[in-house]
């Protein structure tokens, strides 16, 4: 039996546009791009030059500190531009696709799959390092550490959930292969966390992972939660956390030896028209799957991932390298005549001064308006009822704003990255901008403990 | 209202930095904002942001003090008549006191909120809406005949060294309002003793602290009856006499959430457990005045709900918010029966422990930070 951990504090936000169980694949895109921006703890250089050609999985960039951290071309077809942004800051690799893909081969042998060293190095060879991400820091893992244990969410608690088990349906070999791999990473376990809500997810019957059942609201299905439910980061551990599509998509390539960047997104937000899953490959035009928005009225902002933690990609922009959705919501952009002080019956709020908790079942339209301005730390025990840690994120807070290392090293700057503290931005009076001065503390730590 | 947004799009031009009106930007944008929501939309972070905001929760705030503005308001007048022996009707009643009151209030937002937008305007930063709550708050806890150059004098008093020396609204170390009470209280104590509260010229009532104070024996029967504290017909502060209206402002702020349950009830039982503590002792009939009383009496009820539990001043940590209201009811009643020199504990009681708030949660935080480095130990 599994051990089943409560989860008391938390947040459900109840959108409209949640997607549908619906899977049909996206038409191919004109154009690709490769983004740096994707990509945390690795300062990335570009190795292709402008009108190369590029298979599936040739490298397209790599790790100025250690070269063989690769991030590869999700299709076969031309360099066309390389953008560069303010003081010649590489933003993306734009590639043109051939009619025919053409994807890179690997010989995976019996062997390979049985070797910590080999695994690593067909990893980093195909450009599937960049899936390992490291805690603390919410970094890609540096191949040469050895985590005390790997981390993987097996469900998603976030605004418009994903159903994690639609998004793998029918890949669960290649799930299961990519805990087996996994599991030859780390002398530790891999812990994979399922939600209580689905007994019958099939991810229940994966064998060689501890299985742990969550319940309670968002953010119960962050990793950052349920490590520190499980066996909470301490100064000097490194644990690393995969994303469960992830883990499949690393169990295809260790069972194909193929590259291939095709995975499901759930396209939701209520400006989409029929919310659905669809195949996506890694990197693709926004433009390939305009047809489905409806931005009849007034201007809707595209998120590669979810509407608490996503980045804002334009609607002229390119799918992320990571991130199981695409959310497209409404632009908050125009003025409202006492907006504060209305009744405001179709507004979400975690507040009772607004009315939302009096109707539990309603799915409301969120805009990005920022609902006020932003203004010192006023109300209190705010951020508590949202953030399901031992932690007291205010101090944390103000700790990463004085700069003392000491104090964010006490307050437990190694157990959270932006996502966990993702609610505490939404739910705040003041309107601080939690998730940035979370990573500029992380980048804080990073730069004075290396 | 597109009327109005236009002829705000026009005009804001002129209040921008080097324009015309650049020095009155940050008033501008004040009163733009109290009109419509901005349509700023989200930078970076989380796209979606929740509905509430610093003006929602301090109007609820200010919502919440109205039962006992309108019943201070009908007190005032009515305590005036009692003391001259004339019956009068309800709305007499009230419209003596609106007069009365009216000018408190108008003077301390009109001082208040021009320090506040002078001071934004320097600073460069949008306007806080933490005076709203200490613009009202203060007309409330002071006696009906406070003279208006006092209440201007405790408001700048209050704004300038009790907030923005510190940098404005969530930077401040004392409540506000509260400050302005100590204010007057220190700087005249002729007029302000609070032993004895005017009601009409030429007349004073003593209020029932200063009765418990000076009362010799079985204080029950000297004091108003207990049901009399609680509605609220005695002399006393603008807004603290009747515990009713103090009572359905509590239930707002604690429905909405918008003030910590943990401080009021922690403060209750302070109060309750300190008079039983006095019971027992019982060397003064002071000290034998049932424990419910303490809590009727005076300005606990009122500092209790609304002073204590201004989230800027008080502890921050939930343990350590117990902690704090805990002390302060136990605060208000050693001060209020052991110190003879003030009749009301529950401003200085308050005070005190908003300057060691932060000393309670350094040691809930310290507990954290241990715990933390125990887990750290033990997994070596």
């Amino acid at each position: 039996m599994s051990r089943v951990i409560k989860i008391r504090k938390g947040l459900n936000i109840r959108l409209q546009g949640a997607a549908e169980k619906f899977l049909t694949k996206a038409s191919h895109a004109e154009r690709y791009a490769v983004k740096p921006s994707d990509f945390k703890g690795v300062t990335l250089r570009l190795c292709v030059k402008q009108g190369d050609a590029v298979k599936a999985g040739t490298p397209v960039l790599y790790d100025k500190n250690n070269p063989a951290v690769k991030i590869v071309s999700p299709v076969s077809g031309v360099v066309e531009t390389i953008n560069r942004g303010d003081r010649r800051k590489l933003l993306e690799a734009v590639i043109k696709p051939d009619a025919e893909q053409v994807s890179e081969k690997f010989n995976i042998s019996e062997d390979a799959v049985k070797n910590r060293e080999q695994i690593i190095n067909l990893m980093l060879e195909a450009g599937l390092w960049a899936y390992v991400i490291q805690r603390p820091y919410g970094i890609i893992a540096n191949p040469n550490d050895k985590p005390k244990a790997i981390f993987i969410s097996g469900f998603d608690s976030a605004p418009l959930t994903v159903d994690m088990d639609f998004l793998l349906a029918g890949r669960e070999e290649h799930f299961q292969k990519g805990i087996d791999i996994l599991a030859k990473l780390t002398d530790g376990k891999v812990h994979l966390g399922l939600s209580s809500e689905d007994y019958g997810s099939k991810l229940n019957k994966v064998k060689n992972a501890e299985i742990t059942i969550f319940s309670g609201k968002h953010p119960a299905g962050n990793v950052g939660v349920q490590i520190h439910h499980i066996s909470p980061v301490n100064k000097g551990d490194i644990v690393w956390t995969i994303d469960a599509q992830h883990v499949a998509m690393l169990g295809r390539f260790f069972t194909t030896g193929v590259y291939n960047a095709d995975k499901v997104v759930a396209l939701c937000g209520s400006k989409v028209k029929r919310p659905q899953y669809m195949h996506i490959i890694a990197g693709a035009a926004i433009s390939s799957i305009s047809e489905f928005i409806d931005n009849s009225s007034g201007n809707v902002r595209y998120i590669n991932g979810d509407v608490l933690t996503g980045s804002n990609i334009g609607n002229d922009g390119y799918t992320g390298f990571y991130g199981n959705r695409i959310s497209v919501i409404p632009e908050g952009d125009r003025y409202e005549f006492l907006g504060w002080a209305m009744p405001r019956l179709n507004k979400f709020s975690a507040s009772r001064s607004y009315f939302s908790w009096l109707t539990p079942y309603k799915s409301y339209t969120q805009d990005t308006n920022l609902n006020g301005g932003e203004r010192a730390f006023v109300v209190t025990n705010q951020y508590e009822k949202v953030l399901p840690m031992d932690i007291y994120p205010v101090y944390l807070l103000k700790a990463i704003l004085a700069e003392n290392i000491e104090k964010m090293e006490q307050l437990g700057i190694y157990e959270v990255i932006e996502e966990d503290l993702a609610l505490c931005e939404f739910v705040c009076t003041s309107k601080i901008e939690v998730q940035s001065i979370i990573r500029r503390g992380i980048d804080l730590m990073i730069k004075e403990m290396s | 209202m597109k009327f109005l947004r236009r002829f705000l799009d026009k005009i804001k031009p002129s209040f921008e930095e080097d324009r015309k009106f650049g020095k009155l930007h940050s008033t501008f944008e004040g009163f733009e904002t109290f009109l419509f929501v901005p349509k700023t939309v989200t930078a970076q972070g989380a796209h979606i942001r929740d509905s509430i905001d610093l003006k929602r929760t301090m109007s609820v705030v200010v919502i919440s003090l109205m039962p006992c503005l309108l019943f201070g308001m009908w007190n005032t007048g009515f305590q005036y008549f009692k003391s001259l022996g004339m019956e009068q009707t309800f709305c007499q009643y009230f419209l003596f006191g609106f007069w009365k009151i009216l000018p408190i209030i108008v003077v301390s937002y009109v001082v208040g909120l021009g320090i506040e937008f002078a001071f934004a305007q320097v600073r460069k930063h949008e306007i806080n809406e933490g005076f709203l709550v200490s613009g009202i708050l203060i007309p409330l806890i002071m006696p009906v005949d406070v003279p208006l150059w006092m209440v201007a004098i405790a408001t700048a008093f209050a704004v300038i060294l009790g907030k923005e020396v510190f940098g404005g609204t969530g930077m401040n170390i004392w409540n506000p309002a509260l400050l302005a009470r100590a204010f007057v209280f220190f700087a005249y104590p002729s007029q302000m003793s609070g032993d004895k509260n005017w009601i009409a010229d030429g007349f004073t009532g003593a209020t029932p602290l200063s009765m418990a104070a000076s009362g010799t024996e079985k204080l029950t029967e000297q004091l108003p009856s207990a049901s009399d504290l609680f509605i609220g017909f005695i002399p006393g502060s603008i807004g603290e006499t009747s515990k009713l209206a103090i009572l359905m402002g509590a239930c707002i702020l604690l429905f909405t959430g918008v003030a910590s349950w943990r401080i009021m009830f922690a403060a209750a039982v302070g109060g309750l457990g300190m008079g039983w503590i006095f019971n027992l002792l019982a060397l003064n009939p002071y000290m034998e005045l049932p424990p419910y009383y303490h809590l009727l009496m005076g300005g606990f009820a009122f500092g209790v709900v609304f002073m204590a539990t201004d989230p800027v001043s008080a502890s921050q940590t939930a343990t350590g918010k117990l902690i704090y209201g805990l002390l302060i009811g136990i605060l208000i009643v050693i001060i209020r029966v052991l110190n003879p020199g003030f009749p009301e504990g529950a401003m200085l009681a308050i005070l005190l422990m908003n300057t060691f708030a932060p000393l309670i949660d350094h040691y809930v935080v310290g507990a954290n930070i241990r715990r933390r480095m125990k887990r750290a130990k033990t997994s070596i």
